[in-house]
């Protein structure tokens, strides 16, 4: 079977790699690229677990083929740090302690940047149902909720502020 | 958002017990550098996979493996010829006790596959798509069997027989003929007949649950690599890296000193991951291989091959009178146990009548094995299911006595010095403050509108205590490392770090807690039964007053005073010696920085068997809305308050309590195995088998109330486990006054309720 190239940027920096075709993105990037932060938890697209952001757009990286990501723009859990410093959403998941295991985490900060991204000011029943497909069995939802809408909040004032 | 009652001490005594630092662990789970089961890879590691079997129930006439052998890349097949045969042996496990002998069978099937998804064999090869090729080349020949699944079908006498060997236990004399029957329960007070026939009023159901599945977002993984010299290496992830020790041990007939289990972080487990499934298998494939071997399972095995809990049946009949005494309680449980024995239909019965002061009771509890997974624990194993049960019919006793159900509760509820249905004599514990609390919440006193129902519903869990080991080392330069031999399932390093700081007077922040593998720490019990904060924590506060103890003799060196003379205050030794009355504190920093001169390192271990587990109880209350049009059920509010004892780092415990009502909520509304006439699961995935998800779900009001438990330093009682027992019966009874019929069979799917809705209008 022969091996497909595929050259890519993944948070910001070049990659390539070899795949087969019917590789998944999410095995890609755990086996190929060593970023292990997306995790799989179901690989049916119904958790979230392995959320990526494909040019933008939140994706489950379980259900792109490694293949499609040719040319496209890969934004991971990894690359949400600048520099060692946390993103507000991942302050405010440490601060709320809005994770327990923390195995969906990843996914769901993935998710929520993408939602803050779209929507500055979201209520918390848009929150909710961008949200749905996260699963997360440890909180309940609600403190990452509160985290969620409290990152927004304190983004929209450094906008302000800025 | 929550509330803190009822803390005698509030505010005065702990500088750290009660304040919600950071987790220490928090960086790394919030970046994606936290490794959790599947993200270990070794060099030379080989991919496995475990072919499963198709049948809910047949014998094995043969396994021909050579296929899959001749396939380039194939390193190794094993099958139940592999492993030895364990004679029946019950190994303690942290929260209940396993059968080896089934444990084995249970890993890799022998003679017989018991359900869908039954091991029967499994290969090692150079990369997953040669492994997933080389399953199918394996020719397994099977003679299918009837197959029951059904409790009470399966308790039947002509039901298809799982296993020739069972007798059912418990019976007044030995049964002569095997059943699928394999224990009888009973807890007996007093005279329960003639007091039913003496009630003034009297109640009756019968109650339904499904199979359910814990559903911890990561499925299970291993690496595991055994040497040609017998030393075996193992990362998993599981709620006791001991646990996992001692079950390869047994499985595969190997001394526990040749066994080196490491953690993994581990996402989730809610119960289970207190067995083994794939480690013992992927050491016989590295063994085979002579190659490290790593098993994921995926979402579908996870499913069809690890524990649901059991589906059940509760029968309650409740006797009173009129001014709301409840004075007899009859309650019968017949619970799945799956394929092997030992569903937790002990505890339920246990738990099934704990939150009432009852003088005439009967409970029994029929332990049935099924040809569907071996259940697992599941939080607070079997308790919301008997709680389903008495907990409806103590609401339908509420609306026939025109009573206030929480009045009601408190009024018949159990008290200190109360003798526990299941022996032992209550203290300390905070039911009645639990009870007032929720009643005394905002969310009691909202009105209700058209199609809206309220449910209460209370709930009993034991928590546990145990063996535990924990070590404090202090650094040269002041700083301390806690290690221990828990795996941190929801932020109980965060606790750890909280109690040795408050014994060694420094920030949180400055004691790094350490989870550590099986042969750097001593022997602890698994994460579960609620005991971590509790056992290990006792632990973790006895190594800190050892090092205490420690750096006092040394400040005593310092000053040539006797150790008498030394307090520790707030991190420094004071010099008590009224002639040095103007010595300076010695900080902990001064001291750990002189320690090679004092008489060298300072750190302690401690290993004991913690007693005096204080036991939950939690109150809830929840208010939902039908759409009788879609029969589609929406949570509006949800309030639930629970005694904690000594909340240690608040935000974790409110978590604890939010977690399991959303999983409580599931279960109630949605979750359920449903399997297909020739008992195949037919929803093995999230997209069929729906937990709550975050738009299914209101924000979760809590309320700690703290009775502090006088056997924990800091008063700690376990919390994880009481808050998922009420809410099947809080939901279901709020249901039921909203549709204004009463709801016994969970789950409370949509077209259920359109059901009883139309069936009522007819």
């Amino acid at each position: 079977m022969s091996k497909i190239h595929v050259t890519t940027t993944v948070n910001g920096d070049l990659a390539e790699f070899l795949t087969d075709p019917q590789t998944t993105l999410l095995d890609a990037l755990r086996d190929a690229l060593g970023l292990t932060g997306s995790k799989e938890g179901c690989g049916s697209g119904d958790c979230g677990a392995c959320s990526v952001l494909v040019d933008g757009r939140l994706v489950c990286s379980c259900l792109v083929l490694a293949a499609e990501a040719e040319g496209r723009r890969i934004e991971t859990i990894e690359g949400m740090a600048k520099g060692g410093e946390l993103h507000p959403l991942q302050q405010k998941f440490l601060e709320h302690a809005a994770l327990q295991c923390g195995f969906c985490t990843p996914g769901l900060l993935v998710a929520a940047k993408a939602l803050l991204d779209a929507n500055p000011d979201p209520t918390e029943e848009e929150t909710r149902y961008w949200l749905a497909g996260n699963l997360c069995r440890c909180t309940g939802y609600d403190k990452v909720i509160r985290a969620v809408l409290d990152a927004a909040a304190e983004m929209r004032q450094a906008r302000r502020a800025a | 958002m929550s509330d803190v009652l009822d803390r005698p001490d509030a505010g005065a005594g702990f500088a750290v017990v009660g304040t919600r630092p950071v987790r220490p662990d928090g960086f790394d789970k919030v970046t994606g550098r936290a490794a959790f089961g599947a993200d270990l890879v070794m060099p030379g590691m080989l991919t496995g996979r475990i072919k499963r079997s198709p049948h809910a129930h047949a014998r094995i006439l043969g396994i021909d493996a050579r296929k899959a052998l001749a396939l380039p890349g194939v390193k190794a097949v094993v099958t139940g010829a592999d492993f030895p045969d364990l004679a029946s042996e019950l190994v303690e496990g942290g929260e209940a006790a396993s059968n080896m002998r089934d444990l084995a069978v249970n890993v890799m099937a022998r003679d017989k596959a018991l359900y869908e998804g039954h091991a029967v064999a499994a290969v090692a090869a150079i990369s997953p798509a040669i492994a997933e090729a080389a399953l199918d080349l394996i020719e397994v020949t099977y003679e299918p069997l009837p197959h029951v699944i059904d409790v009470e079908a399966a308790m039947a006498p002509d039901a298809p027989l799982l296993h020739a060997h069972l007798f059912t236990e418990g019976l007044e004399s030995r049964p002569t003929l095997p059943s699928n029957i394999a224990k009888k329960h009973q807890f007996v007070r007093g005279d329960v007949d003639a007091a039913l026939a003496a009630a003034e009023v009297t109640v009756e159901g019968r109650y339904t649950t499904k199979a359910v599945h814990q559903g911890y977002i990561e499925p299970h993984a291993c690496v595991a690599a055994m040497s040609p010299d017998g030393q075996c290496q193992v990362w998993s992830s599981s709620q006791g890296h001991f646990m996992v020790r001692t079950y390869c041990a047994k499985v595969l007939a190997l001394d526990i000193s040749d066994i080196r289990v490491t953690p993994a972080e581990i996402g989730g487990g809610f119960g289970g991951k207190t067995t083994v499934y794939l480690e013992p298998v992927a050491l016989a494939l590295s063994r085979a291989a002579g190659a490290p071997v790593k098993l994921v399972m995926s979402r579908d095995e996870v499913f069809r091959a690890t524990g649901p809990t059991s589906g059940g049946v509760i029968e309650v009949k409740l006797g009173a009178t009129r001014d709301g005494t409840i004075t007899a309680a009859e309650v019968t449980l017949k619970f799945q146990a799956g394929a092997f024995p030992g569903s937790p239909v002990g505890t339920a019965c246990m738990t099934a009548l704990a939150c009432y002061d009852v003088p005439n009771f009967r409970i029994v509890g029929w332990d049935v094995v099924t040809n569907s997974p071996k259940v697992a624990a599941y939080r607070a194993p079997g308790a919301p299911i008997s709680a389903f049960g008495v907990e409806s019919a103590v609401d339908q006793l509420a609306r026939k006595l025109g009573a206030d159900p929480i009045e009601l509760r408190a009024k018949n509820g159990a008290r200190n010095g109360l003798k526990a249905p299941y022996g032992p004599t209550f203290q300390a514990i905070g039911y009645q403050e639990t009870l007032q609390a929720l009643k005394d919440h905002p969310n009691y006193a909202v009105p209700l509108g058209p199609n809206q129902g309220r449910g209460v519903a209370v709930g009993f869990w034991f928590n546990v205590g145990g063996e535990s080991t924990a070590a404090v080392h202090v650094g040269e330069d002041g700083t301390a490392t806690v290690v221990t031999g828990n795996p941190d399932i929801g932020g109980s390093r965060a606790s750890m770090a909280i109690m040795a700081a408050e014994v060694l007077g420094v920030a949180a922040e400055d004691v790094r807690p350490v989870v550590a593998d099986t042969a750097s720490i001593g022997y602890s019990m698994l994460t579960g039964g609620s005991r971590t904060t509790f056992a290990t924590g006792m632990a973790v506060v006895r190594a800190a007053e050892k090092v205490v103890d420690e750096l006092k003799r040394r400040a005593a060196g310092i000053w040539s005073v006797p150790v008498e003379q030394v307090a520790w205050q707030g991190g420094k030794a004071i010099c008590l010696d009224p002639a040095k009355g103007d010595t300076p504190p010695l900080t902990l920093k001064g001291l750990a920085g002189q320690s090679a001169r004092t008489g060298g390192p300072i750190s302690a271990e401690v290993s004991l068997n913690a007693q005096g587990a204080g036991p939950g109880f939690a109150a809830h209350l929840c208010d939902v809305e039908v759409d009788p049009e879609t029969g589609h059920v929406k949570v509006l509010r949800y309030t639930a308050a629970q005694d904690v004892g000594r909340a240690i780092h608040p935000a974790y415990v409110e978590g604890q309590m939010q977690g399991g009502v959303a999983q409580g909520v599931g279960w109630a509304l949605n979750e359920e195995y449903i399997f297909d006439a020739e008992g195949r699961m037919e929803n093995a995935g999230f997209l069929d088998y729906r937990v709550p998800v975050a738009s299914d779900l209101p924000m979760i009001d809590t309320v700690m109330v703290e009775v502090p438990n006088p056997r924990h330093p800091f008063g700690a009682k376990g919390v994880g486990e009481a808050p998922i027992v009420p809410p099947l019966a809080a939901v279901a009874s709020a249901v039921s006054q909203a549709i204004g019929v009463r709801m016994a069979d969970l789950p409370l799917s949509p077209p259920k309720i359109r059901a009883a809705i139309d069936a009522k209008g007819a």
